[in-house]
């Protein structure tokens, strides 16, 4: 049985890395050419490993579901990418980012591995800067920077509203690069539907081609999951409609751990739903809030325009709540505020679940040129969106489903609990305990591909010089793909009236209005029937239509769906397990009494960590304690 | 609103492709075009036909899937934005809409709205890179870039490789998918040192792939959802020359 070790390397927090480097097993260039490695997902983190890896010598293949790895969901991170350089010199170190994310994460994630992420961050600006991404400048000609998710200091590099797209694009540079020079085989179109485990080692993958639907078996000496979030969940998110959990769900079933897979951050700020067809939320930046104020009537169900309601009948709730931090506070708090107001009845356009954020005084204060310099580009992708002009009138915001930051459990190594099987990015959940800061998911992907993993996973392929190539002929590719082949008829052989999309949206209700921004036991409970229900019926009167051996989004959509059932209830029992409210989870038993959430460090000081049992069984939870040994344990304070 | 629907419907790359007529009731301005796309097929799946295929991932414009040519038109009528960004607002009650797949011989159509745009990958694949491995950059600060310069390499940087622009012209010609990938490297002072192979190689290989040239019709340019100016085609050309003669 898989054990549950963090393999920490001894010593003083800021040596860890540097110590861990020196003395790791190394495989030597020649033997590398030797080595296969299998990397599922080709966003930000992905893309990096793969370049890196190439680099290195490896034999790397890649995989993507997209058409081409350039369009992974990473493209669509706005905001910026953290690093400690200090170039403001306003008092950035290593450290201090290491603690912001500590505290911003609730004490919930491992000290070791935040401050490497920490470490590397510089690093990786370098590199990114080096491969042509065109980063925010200074009229002198250095990189601009900008203070972002509620920091005391200006650490966030940018590009526009784009920064994702321009990291992304910078690895994928990278990326293809090694694929000119043979060093990266690129595999798009294809999704990953199954791990291959042989002799307790992860050897390998099914795929299905997604234009023959065809299934391939690709053999390796070990296997990189980087294959993203999974906020799809809710059905209406901020993330990209085909974003899945798949991969990471094959790897769980076959023996990889699950990490803290209730913490699922719901940003505050995205345009809300405007009609039953609504496939997706589109953020509105957090940087909003730097200039815009927040607030829904003083009356219940005021019907009135916003720009008829007078200043006196106006409740700026987070001011209110929160006068030290105001519209500024993090995440979490700004999104559960929106939810109680609107809860409440205070809500504002048809549906009542929104909020006004407001740039009046803004504009009275600095101008309108002013704000469109900030704010051009989100304010035009506003109205094209909602038809409104947000210089006219306030926007109507409502938060949604965002960023995991549950995922695979991974040790220092970034080595999920299957030998051989790694996880990155926001597919593992390792960096950002119980709630993620701003700026800081482009960091830890981008970090971990560059310069984590392409050092940890020598440790584990110095152990694999000897291993001949893998044969796909091996038997547990034989009954993988079986298995798969399996899957796949079962989903035909359904044959019902319902649609899958129509599953999809209802277990995405399901999960909003229990496992959501509030939980309680009794919903969660609830949640847990209705899931189950729901999968019974899916199984019963599904409909997939067209055939398996053709291009067929609706198969690919059903076999995420299904895949999602058994996730959904992974997340509602890890929810119900945390009897405590920390970070983007919040239950309402464990609030103090004005209403903020309460941690509860003497009974969940610890990482949940699942196994898989069996689809009928409930999984067995193991806890990997927290051990603070560098920082003070606090209470988050915003009032 | 009641909209007619004029799609093109082709089952694979090999079978011969035609026009279907749909009619969809129902459909809210409030929807995205996508949306209503999804209403069809909601509706086509029900009455036990199949769906409408079409790529689609971001929906918010940025992850440059989109492939539809709507009333003749790549991404449709709205102005510098992807199909995803389009809302039905934009058509009216009885309104006739065709939608077809980008129309060039580099994207062969795949499934109905679906082509293959892997073109795009191996051109990029061809020099659209600055060649630096992890670990060997020096400190962001030890270069200073000229802020005029880097945010022209920005907006050059943007393109998210729809493939708009090989659809709209007479050529197919690929150039304004080249030229801002060449441009955004020539522009900053990291890609100068490739400069010249990366020129070469890059339009050798579009040109090997069977994308036509420019003849300065700018059809690329109007319908760019990100706006990316034809004046990256002239400096891709300057480079070009000063490559040759180098």
């Amino acid at each position: 049985m898989a054990k549950l070790d963090s393999k920490i390397p001894k010593g003083p927090l800021a040596e860890k890395w540097s110590k861990y480097k020196s003395t790791m097993k190394l495989v030597n260039p020649a033997n590398k050419k030797k080595l296969d490695i299998i990397l599922v997902g080709s966003g930000l983190s992905g893309s990096a490993a793969a370049s890196t890896l190439g680099e290195l010598g490896y034999n790397v293949k890649v995989f993507c579901f997209q058409d081409t790895p350039r369009r992974a969901h990473s493209v669509a991170a706005q905001g910026g990418i953290n690093a400690t350089k200090n170039y403001k010199n306003d008092g950035d170190s290593d450290y201090r980012l290491f603690y912001d994310m500590i505290k911003g994460g609730d004490y919930r994630a491992r000290e070791a591995n935040v401050y490497r992420a920490a470490e590397v961050s510089n690093a990786t600006i370098d590199q990114l800067t080096a491969q042509g991404v065109p980063f925010a400048r200074e009229y002198g000609g250095t990189l601009d920077n900008r203070s972002f998710g509620g920091v005391q200091v200006s650490r966030t590099f940018y590009a526009k509203g784009q920064t994702g797209q321009q990291c992304l694009l910078g690895a994928y540079s990278g990326l293809s690069r090694q694929i000119k020079k043979g060093t990266v085989t690129m595999y798009s179109r294809r999704e990953m539907l199954e791990l291959v485990v042989i002799d307790g080692k992860a050897r390998g993958i099914i795929t299905r081609n997604l234009v023959t639907g065809e299934l391939e078996r690709h053999a390796g000496h070990t296997v990189i999951l980087a294959t993203g979030g999974y906020g799809t969940i809710y059905y209406l998110s901020t993330l990209a409609v085909n974003s899945n959990a798949s991969a990471a769900w094959a790897a769980y079933k076959k023996g990889a751990f699950f990490g803290n897979p209730g913490f699922i951050q719901i940003h505050p700020s995205s345009i809300p739903v405007l009609n039953e067809y609504q496939a997706k939320l589109t953020l509105m930046s957090e940087s909003l809030r730097n200039d815009g104020r927040i607030w829904v009537p003083k009356k219940k169900e005021d019907k009135r325009h916003a720009n008829e309601i007078p200043e006196g009948e106006r409740d700026y709730y987070l001011e209110r709540r929160y006068p030290a931090f105001g519209n500024l506070v993090p995440r979490d708090v700004a999104s559960r505020a929106a939810k109680e107001r609107c809860d409440a009845g205070y809500g504002v356009g048809d549906t009542g679940l929104a909020v006004n954020l407001d740039f009046k005084d803004a504009i009275a204060k600095q101008g309108k040129k002013a704000i469109e310099d900030k704010y051009g580009n989100l304010f035009e992708m506003y109205e094209k969106i909602t038809g409104i002009n947000p210089y006219d009138e306030p926007m109507r915001i409502y938060p949604s489903g965002h960023y995991t930051m549950g995922g695979l459990w991974v040790d220092y190594e970034l080595m999920t609990t299957i030998p051989g099987l790694f996880a990155i990015g926001e597919s593992n959940f390792s960096d950002h305990g119980a709630n993620r800061l701003g700026a800081s998911s482009l960091m830890q992907c981008a970090g971990d591909g560059y310069f984590v993993i392409s050092n940890t996973i020598g440790n584990f392929l110095s152990g694999e010089i000897r291993t001949p190539k893998i044969s796909t002929d091996a038997p547990e590719f034989e009954k993988a793909e079986k298995d798969v082949t399996g899957k796949i008829k079962k989903l035909f052989a359904v044959n019902g009236k319902q649609t899958v999309t129509s599953f999809h949206k209802r277990l995405g209700k399901i999960m909003w209005d229990y496992s959501g921004m509030s939980r309680n036991e009794e919903g969660l409970k609830k949640a847990l029937k209705f899931i189950d229900e729901l999968k019974e019926e899916f199984w019963k009167d599904v409909k997939v239509p067209g055939t398996n051996n053709e291009i067929n989004q609706e198969l690919e959509k059903a076999g995420r769906v299904a895949d999602y059932f058994g996730l959904a209830k992974l997340i509602v029992i890890d929810a119900l397990n945390r009897g405590e409210s920390c970070g983007a989870h919040f239950r309402e038993e464990s609030q103090t009494p004005t209403g903020e959430a309460k941690r509860d460090d003497a009974n969940y000081s610890y990482v949940s960590v699942w196994e898989y049992k069996g689809d009928e069984q409930e999984p067995q939870l193991r806890k990997e304690a927290l051990n603070y040994e560098f920082v003070e344990v606090k209470e988050r304070d915003y009032k | 609103m009641n909209i007619k629907l004029k799609i093109w419907r082709q089952k694979n790359a090999k079978a011969k492709g035609k026009f279907v007529n749909y009619n969809l009731d129902n459909v809210s301005p409030e929807m995205s075009f996508l949306e209503m796309l999804d209403a069809l097929n909601n509706k086509l799946i029900i009455e036990g036909d199949e769906p409408v295929a079409f790529e689609h991932d971001c929906r918010e414009g940025i992850c440059g899937c989109c492939s539809l040519y709507i009333n003749g038109t790549p991404h449709g009528p709205g102005e510098k934005s992807t199909t995803c960004e389009l809302h039905m607002r934009s058509f009216k009650d009885g309104h006739t809409i065709v939608i077809e797949p980008w129309r060039s011989r580099a994207f062969p159509v795949m499934k109905d709205l679906i082509v293959d745009r892997n073109a795009f990958d191996k051109i990029i694949a061809a020099g659209g890179f600055i060649s630096i491995d992890a670990g060997s950059s020096q400190d962001s600060n030890a270069v200073l870039v000229n802020k005029e310069k880097a945010d022209e390499a920005f907006i050059s940087a943007s393109c998210i490789g729809c493939g708009a622009c090989v659809a709209a012209c007479k050529n197919a010609s690929a150039m304004l998918f080249v030229s801002a990938k060449v441009s955004q490297f020539a522009l900053l002072p990291q890609g100068r040192v490739e400069a010249v192979e990366r020129v070469q190689s890059m339009v050798a290989k579009m040109d090997e792939l069977g994308f036509g040239n420019c003849t300065n019709t700018y059809a690329c340019e109007a319908v760019c959802p990100k706006g990316i100016s034809v004046t990256n085609i002239a400096r891709m050309n300057r480079e070009f020359l000063a490559a040759k003669i180098s």
